[in-house]
């Protein structure tokens, strides 16, 4: 919180520090105060608690299996042993086909909402669009892969499908944070571009968009998480329990084939495999959440770096 | 604003954009409208592709639109009585998600607090990660914790025969719902202007007293809408609870009964219901049914919103 420089009596943060006699009231007052102060730390501390706990407890259960032929072999034995390679490679081609599709769109579309339209009722009909397609719950949209690509579309149960259906389910994440980084663009700098006699997408190429790109990046990296953690709308549109896929093989799939996925192997793995060895679960749990949590941290990373060297 | 500007009487002669720089130029400009309006269709398909599945069971035989919604028997396989009522799951669904947000209330108010009127700003930076992180875990990493941690302890604390139960789900989603409704709660305080902060310093008040006095009344709509938007993701959160609640569908009477939410139901029998049976349709309608709860409870937060910058 801001502080004004001259702090008024009685709002001093030191009990002893107040240029007045302390009356009954006034230690009262100062009492709440540090009272409320400390409710709401634990309050603060009772959500950071849960994540240092539940970090360390996983990778404690998951120590025994985790190596790096954890990460390269595919799932032995009824999957009850193994790795998670074939997950692992079919989150990155649902991230990377995903974002292939949902960034472009998403991108162009805070274009339009904050450098096109004007304030009327369709544009905030859009920005109502986007709240409410962000609210949809995931297993809606997992009915809507279904019913429109899987059979309407005829794409099948497909890689195509579940990717197209997490690019529409993540692309809220996209828009609201480019279109945040445009609004971030002081207005001066495109009166100064149209005063030089560039037209509109001249102005948004030239000046626009490369003076956005750090919030860019952030809806983007943001999205590369939520987009490997979804598990509820791949799993009726092109996740499948298993497929066989040789050790450290690339490129196990095609377009049209289904795949295996990290988060959906997890849920799996969790509740659908007998006699699978104990810490298999936990260790498929750790790669997941240190995917998503590295993808986020250098998120973090990325936006402290660029935020010192902004220029305005 | 006029991006042109204006023509002056003699033009310096500069060379024309070729054709195809104004036409490019002029079809991207359409992709990037069509792109505009895509959040909208997305939204109109989703209904429609939803709903067009759902649709011919509304008028089969064995469907009734009052059993649906108001009996508690679900029972889509029976071969001699088939049962469609979704009362047992719509409550399970109410119980999970009310616990999680009485829960989660409280504590991410309390967190917004402390990060936008308590802390300094070091401690503010990383509050705020860790508040990010939490966002972050995916619902099926929460999942197989409250399976295989938190229902563990619950069957310990509290003597229930299964772990998984109302309880388990409640905790597990409140620490799912806690980030989102901390970080728009925080936003909501953020946008209360600093003079009214000062002019309550001004007169003397503590911190304290200018939350409780000042800025809670300052930002009420605002907070109401955080916690809106936290029951819509309770609400709507599928895997979490498809393994954390149980399965038993079933009207429950104590908070240690297993449930079954409507997420959880169409996850979980979508895989087996034969396509384009009547079993699937149901399943889907159900599918409508979140997606108009969802709906309302959107737009109502937006609404609440609105109502403070209205005035």
């Amino acid at each position: 919180m801001k502080t004004p420089p001259i702090t008024p009596a009685g709002a001093g943060m030191q009990p002893g520090a107040t240029m007045f006699a302390e009356t009954r009231l006034v230690r009262r007052k100062l009492f709440s105060e540090a009272l409320a102060k400390w409710i709401f730390f634990g309050m603060a501390a009772a959500m950071v608690v849960p994540l240092l706990c539940l970090v360390a407890y996983l990778l404690a259960r998951a120590m025994p299996s985790l190596s790096l032929n954890f990460l390269l072999d595919p799932p032995l034995h009824n999957m009850t042993q193994g790795g998670v390679w074939p997950a692992l490679v079919g989150t990155v081609y649902l991230v990377v086909i995903g974002l292939s599709i949902s960034v472009p769109v998403g991108v162009m579309a805070a274009v339009y909402l904050n450098e096109y339209a004007r304030e009327n009722w369709f544009h905030r009909a859009i920005t109502m669009a986007v709240i409410n397609l962000a609210g949809v719950p995931s297993i809606v949209h997992a009915l809507f892969g279904l019913g429109a690509f899987v059979y309407a579309a005829r794409f099948g149960y497909s890689v195509l499908s579940a990717a197209l259906t997490l690019a529409i389910m993540t692309m809220p994440v996209v828009i609201t944070s480019t279109r945040e980084a445009l609004a971030s663009v002081p207005h001066g700098f495109r009166e100064a571009c149209w005063n030089v006699g560039a037209t509109r997408w001249q102005t948004i190429k030239a000046v626009v968009l490369p003076n956005s790109i750090s919030g860019m990046l952030t809806g983007v990296i943001l999205e590369v998480s939520r987009t490997a953690g979804e598990t509820a709308p791949i799993m009726f549109t092109g996740a499948v329990f298993f497929k066989a896929v040789e050790r450290g093989d690339l490129f196990p799939y095609h377009l049209t084939d289904q795949c295996m996925a990290l988060s959906m192997h997890l849920y799996v793995l969790a509740t659908q495999v007998p006699g699978v060895k104990e810490s298999l679960p936990f260790a498929t749990a750790v790669v997941l959440l240190g995917v998503v949590l590295l993808v986020n941290a250098a998120l973090i990373g990325l936006r402290v770096y660029l935020r010192s060297r902004k220029r305005w | 604003m006029d991006p042109q500007p204006s023509v002056s009487p003699a033009p310096p002669r500069r060379p024309a954009r070729p054709a195809w720089a104004t036409c490019g130029e002029t079809a991207l400009e359409w992709l990037i409208r069509l792109s505009g309006v895509s959040a909208i269709l997305f939204v109109l398909a989703i209904f429609f592709f939803v709903f067009r599945e759902a649709a011919p069971v509304l008028l089969s035989k064995n469907f009734r639109l009052a059993e649906f919604l108001f009996s508690p028997a679900w029972y889509p396989t029976s071969v001699s009585h088939v049962r469609y009522g979704i009362l047992a799951l719509v409550v399970g669904t109410a119980c999970v998600s009310g616990l999680a947000v009485l829960l989660a209330v409280p504590f991410s108010l309390g967190a917004a607090i402390f990060v936008s009127e308590f802390c300094g700003r070091r401690l503010k930076e990383v509050l705020k990660a860790v508040i990010e992180l939490l966002a972050a875990i995916p619902s099926v990493v929460w999942g197989f914790v409250g399976l295989t941690v938190t229902s563990k302890l619950v069957q310990q604390l509290t003597g229930a025969p299964v772990g998984v139960n109302i309880l388990n789900g409640g905790v597990i989603l409140a620490l799912m719902v806690v980030p989102i409704i901390t970080s728009i709660s925080e936003d909501a305080l953020k946008a209360v202007p600093d003079t009214y902060r000062e002019a309550a310093l001004a007169l003397g008040a503590t911190r304290w007293q200018i939350v409780h006095r000042v800025l809670l009344p300052a930002a009420k709509n605002g907070l109401l809408a955080a916690a809106l938007l936290g029951v819509g993701r309770a609400v709507g959160e599928t895997m979490a609870v498809l393994m954390t609640t149980g399965h038993a569908v079933q009207i429950p009477h104590s908070i240690l009964d297993s449930v079954r939410t409507m997420t959880a139901n169409i996850a979980a029998e979508l895989g087996e219901a034969p396509e384009h049976s009547e079993h699937y349709r149901v399943l889907f309608l159900t599918g409508v049914l979140l997606f108009l709860i969802t709906f309302v409870v959107n737009l109502t937060a937006d609404l609440v919103v609105r109502g403070i910058r209205k005035k």
